[in-house]
């Protein structure tokens, strides 16, 4: 192990002196263009890719402050809504058709542009060069490749908000018949198209993305850097990657017969149609075959989101307990079994579609394995809090919230995974609650958890904590209240997707508490605006970072200056000795991976 | 890890894991074809003739590729630029042997709204057939960097990238040939 990693530091070692004479002697070589727009600096890099999602972010918050308004206050009219949305909420009342385009479109940008690029994209960005000690990814081009083909699909995808026809609205996974078919709905028209070839792109930058973030991460490690002294963090977005490469070429096989759908007269998904009466010539295709290709990507991106959560979830709950991560070992195989699982168990999103229920069987079998490894992680984490010496710091408590967060969902999963319970909670308000706790809120707060911690890195500077903090309680506590009660409205049977409920008697006492809801995700969207406020002020104006390790963490990228340039570290890179978890170790509150091990040292 | 990713170069290590990630793109093509193949309704294509010759063609630029990158080792130029044309020469009559066959099965009245089964058998091969364009495209370069570059260049990596991806290519279409064969 020892002279293969030597082999790779002076591998790596010989491009990169290049790069730091280049910081030294050609500094006013880089102009505005290649250093902050057409930058191939993983660090320049993942701040693109975190600013682009943040704008999503936004965007897609927004869209459901206005469908939630929509299912509060039905008969209410808001006439600011007719002047931002126009046509869409004619006389101040949002339209129907409207509603599923801000309901699709929701999904879609926060799920793909939050939550996978925004994200996985900047946190295995900035971390895998600096936490596995490499002066950057194995191909800056790709990488940057990666971002710029990130940021089209999103000008397409923003472009088709403003069709006439609107953007796709037949929901986030455009099942066909309504994906297909041009004619199904106003929805169905450009705005697919446009949802398409912006999906398409997305597919490329995440493999270009992936295939980079694998290759630094086998390939590029520092001298002493074995897999296994690798911090969490490396091991979770490895996972992640991996997960993208295998799954997202199926969603894209299912992308290109979707098309030849649409546009050249196949029939691999439609048969047996009727649009306005008239009988369509499409005979001999299946519905069911795209959602087989569509949950073969559409599960492993669920963990694909979740993953890079759980890795920084569990490098910050150690840094800031003073407490070695309990049961690295396991943490790393449960990551791994998680991993294999994602691909066996996705025709759980398909009980109620006809499929055989005798396969369902073993999906549901398959599904519910996946406790075993989500109960170790949550394990390890409250084990490493145990008695720990905890610092409250905004990150830490994002971080703890994670790991509610992915309590209180996961248990929900539990219901969900069985399909004779299936028969009655899919297609219901459990369903939102269940995925937006475990997946949604449980990996913005992974994702905030690792802006607060690394934010000291990514701009020199810190967050202002009084802002952090009331952030973190008001998203919390507005989390549970939003998605809590929804759980009380799946079970009395509430259908997702409605544009009201108002009409139906079984569903009308739930007014005052959809009303509700509404109000508290209005207050927790305003939170989100208070984070941005304190992001963008913080970059020019926060508090200045004068320490190279402000949190006492013993990973590597606390051991580059405090602003690194274009390389990470001004001289060598350096060598590692030992694991990241060494706190609170023979006495010592931290031992940094670049400390060499004394002789009188315990063993862990 | 063993001895020979040790010394593999970093552009043929990331080709690997994209072979991985071809590899899944075609498995959900095929395996979507077993699934629909199984329903009732199915009429299966017959594969034109002209595919044996397209799998002929495709193994001996498998051999010319494999020679070629034996001659850059030996820095035998001449010969080198012989068999890399040859390759890409061959690998262009294999795209032309595709489409030819598809044309054939398209007279057959076997077209995107008449047969479920063809319209598969078009998009598989279809994609398949610009995977062989874009290697192709990657021997021209190749070819061309020998004239362009002032510097004599007589590194293996990128013929030997170029040719890993050329018997990818080259297995993925006898996977392929043989799942038709079999499944129809």
């Amino acid at each position: 192990m020892s002279s293969e990693a030597t082999h790779i530091q002076q591998q790596t070692l010989t491009v990169p002196h290049e790069t730091h004479v280049e910081i030294h002697h050609d500094h006013h070589h880089e102009t505005f263009l290649t250093k902050y727009v057409f930058s191939q600096d993983h660090k320049t890099i993942a701040k693109q890719f975190l600013i682009t999602g943040m704008f999503w972010a936004l965007i897609g918050g927004l869209f459901s402050v206005i469908f939630r308004l929509q299912l509060g206050f039905p008969e209410a009219k808001f006439p600011w809504m007719e002047i931002l949305l126009g046509e869409w909420a004619k006389g101040g009342q949002l339209q129907a058709e409207a509603y599923y385009a801000l309901v699709t479109m929701h999904g879609t940008v926060l799920v793909f542009f939050v939550l996978t690029a925004g994200l996985s994209g900047t946190f295995a960005n900035f971390l895998i060069p600096l936490q596995v000690g490499a002066r950057d990814m194995a191909s800056p081009f790709l990488n940057m490749l990666s971002y710029w083909f990130f940021f089209t699909a999103s000008i397409v995808m923003l472009s088709s908000l403003f069709v006439q026809t609107g953007p796709f609205s037949g929901g986030w996974t455009a099942y066909p018949p309504l994906s297909a078919l041009g004619e199904a709905s106003p929805g169905s028209k450009v705005g697919m198209d446009l949802w398409l070839i912006s999906m398409s792109l997305f597919v490329v930058s995440s493999l270009l993305g992936g295939l980079n973030y694998i290759a630094t991460i086998l390939n590029m490690r520092t001298k002493g850097m074995s897999m296994t002294r690798l911090p969490l963090t490396i091991w979770a977005l490895f996972f992640t990657a991996v997960l993208g490469v295998l799954s997202f070429p199926v969603l894209f096989s299912g992308f290109i017969l979707l098309i030849f759908d649409r546009h050249f007269g196949t029939s691999f998904y439609l048969s047996d149609i009727y649009i306005n009466g008239q009988a369509l010539p499409n005979e001999g295709g299946s519905a069911i075959l795209y959602q087989h290709l569509f949950w073969f990507l559409g599960h492993p991106e669920v963990y694909i989101i979740l993953l890079p959560a759980m890795g920084m979830a569990s490098e910050i709950l150690s840094v800031n307990s003073r407490k070695p991560i309990f049961g690295y070992m396991a943490m790393v195989g449960s990551l791994f079994a998680i991993t294999i699982l994602a691909f066996l168990v996705w025709a759980h999103h398909m009980f109620v579609t006809g499929l055989n229920p005798f396969l369902g069987a073993f999906f549901v079998l398959l599904t519910l394995l996946i406790a075993v490894p989500s109960a170790i992680k949550v394990f390890n984490w409250l084990t490493t809090l145990w008695k720990g010496n905890i610092r409250f710091t905004p990150g830490m408590l994002f971080a703890m919230g994670f790991v509610s967060l992915f309590i209180s969902g996961g248990l929900t999963g539990i219901f969900l995974g069985n399909s004779s319970l299936d028969i009655h909670l899919h297609d219901t308000y459990f369903v939102v609650a269940h995925f937006h706790i475990v997946m949604g809120v449980a990996s913005m707060f992974g994702m905030f958890a690792g802006i607060y911690h690394w934010y000291p890195k990514m701009y020199s500077r810190y967050l202002n904590n009084t802002l952090g903090y009331i952030h973190f309680w008001v998203t919390m506590i507005g989390a549970y209240l939003i998605f809590w009660p929804m759980h009380y409205e799946g079970l009395a049977g509430m259908p997702r997707r409605y544009y009201k409920f108002d009409i139906w008697e079984s569903f009308k006492h739930f007014g005052t508490l959809n009303q509700f809801i509404s109000i508290v995700s209005i207050i927790v969207f305003l939170a989100q605006i208070l984070f941005l406020v304190n992001f963008f002020y913080s970059i020019w104006k926060g508090r200045k970072v004068t320490t190279q390790n402000p949190w006492g963490a013993n990973t590597l990228e606390w051991t580059t200056p405090i602003t690194p340039g274009h390389g990470n570290w001004s001289g060598e890179i350096p060598e590692v000795h030992r694991w990241a978890y060494d706190y609170g170790k023979d006495g010592k509150e931290f031992i940094t991976q670049v400390t060499p091990v004394d002789d009188s040292e315990s063993k862990h | 890890m063993s001895e020979s990713s040790k010394k593999m170069h970093p552009h043929k290590f990331t080709l690997w894991i994209a072979i991985g990630s071809i590899t899944m793109m075609f498995a959900g093509f095929t395996s979507a074809y077993i699934v629909k193949s199984n329903q009732a309704g199915w009429q299966p294509v017959q594969m034109p003739k002209i595919f044996f010759l397209s799998t002929v063609l495709i193994l001996a630029s498998s051999l010319t590729i494999y020679l070629a990158q034996k001659a850059m080792a030996a820095r035998e130029m001449a010969k080198y630029r012989t068999l890399i044309s040859t390759t890409a020469l061959l690998g262009l009559a294999f795209v032309v042997t595709q489409f030819l066959g598809f044309s054939e099965l398209w007279q057959q009245k076997i077209t995107f709204k008449e047969s479920v089964a063809g319209s598969f058998f078009y998009i598989i091969t279809g994609v398949h057939a610009l995977h062989v364009i874009g290697g192709v495209i990657a021997l021209i370069v190749l070819f061309a960097r020998m004239y362009s570059s002032k510097t004599k260049f007589y590194s293996t990596a990128p013929v030997e990238t170029a040719g890993l991806y050329w018997h990818f290519v080259d297995i993925l279409w006898i996977y392929l040939f043989v799942f038709f064969l079999l499944v129809s």
